[in-house]
């Protein structure tokens, strides 16, 4: 079976990788190298790989490792440690009133499943991701895409859980403030 | 008495860590009476649920 894994078969997947890593890295050329990485791990590792499991979901085991790894290097660069700009808080004090209550309640969505059949839809949370600040985004990523628990993103950005949780909260209360205006929104 | 901002941190809280029984207390009679928080508590659902659906949506 790992005969069967070649470049030609592994091509198959980059795209979807590039995707998966600037999702993630957002950044084309970050995500480009850890795809690359990734695909010579697997040439390299090619006799681990069991049929039991689909070859895109091996190769995503693999990816998400080189994306921490690139992670970790920056990580290590001031950037990261630099708290998150003021826009976020700003978000967050303009939902809220003085006294804590929205300033503009949330309204229902209308069919929410249904959306997730829709390929526009995607396309829309996809944009809403981007549009968050880029520490904010890359913590609910890992929390929710790459499936970390919030202690292993502490370890990893070196962050407090305090923090975590406040960045995973901005980063939720912005994306549903983002597909109420660009999604749910409009129809009503 | 909680409000609205700090009932939503708690909500978004409870995805991270457990939640105590007096904070769940608090919750609910939050949400008993905010219309606007019910609505967020949904869709904070659907947004954790559409976040992990994503990878199957590229």
């Amino acid at each position: 079976m790992s005969a069967a894994i070649n470049l030609d078969v592994l091509n198959e997947h980059r795209s979807y990788l590039v995707r998966y890593a600037i999702l993630q890295l957002r950044d084309p050329h970050l995500a480009e190298d850890a795809v690359q990485e990734t695909l010579v791990a697997a040439i390299e590792s090619k006799s681990k790989f069991s049929a039991q499991s689909s070859l895109r979901t091996w190769l995503v085991g693999i990816l998400k490792h080189k994306i921490l790894d690139v992670l970790r290097k920056r990580s290590r660069e001031p950037q990261l440690n630099v708290p998150d700009g003021e826009d976020e808080s700003e978000l967050v004090d303009a939902l809220f009133k003085e006294n804590g209550h929205w300033a503009d309640p949330p309204q229902t969505w209308a069919n929410p499943e249904q959306s997730m059949e829709n390929t526009h839809f995607w396309e829309i949370f996809e944009q809403c991701n981007q549009h968050m600040p880029i520490n904010t985004a890359r913590v609910f990523m890992m929390r929710e895409f790459m499936d970390m628990t919030t202690e292993e993103i502490c370890q990893e950005l070196a962050i407090s859980t305090t923090n975590c949780w406040v960045l995973l909260h901005r980063a939720r209360l912005s994306l549903r403030e983002c597909l109420d205006l660009k999604w749910f929104g409009i129809a009503r | 008495m909680l409000d609205c901002k700090q009932n939503t941190e708690l909500l978004s809280q409870s995805l991270e860590r457990p939640i105590t029984l007096r904070e769940r207390m608090a919750m609910r009679m939050h949400l008993m009476m905010c219309r606007g928080c019910r609505n967020f508590e949904k869709q904070l659902a659907f947004i954790h649920k559409a976040a992990r659906e994503l990878p199957r949506k590229l």
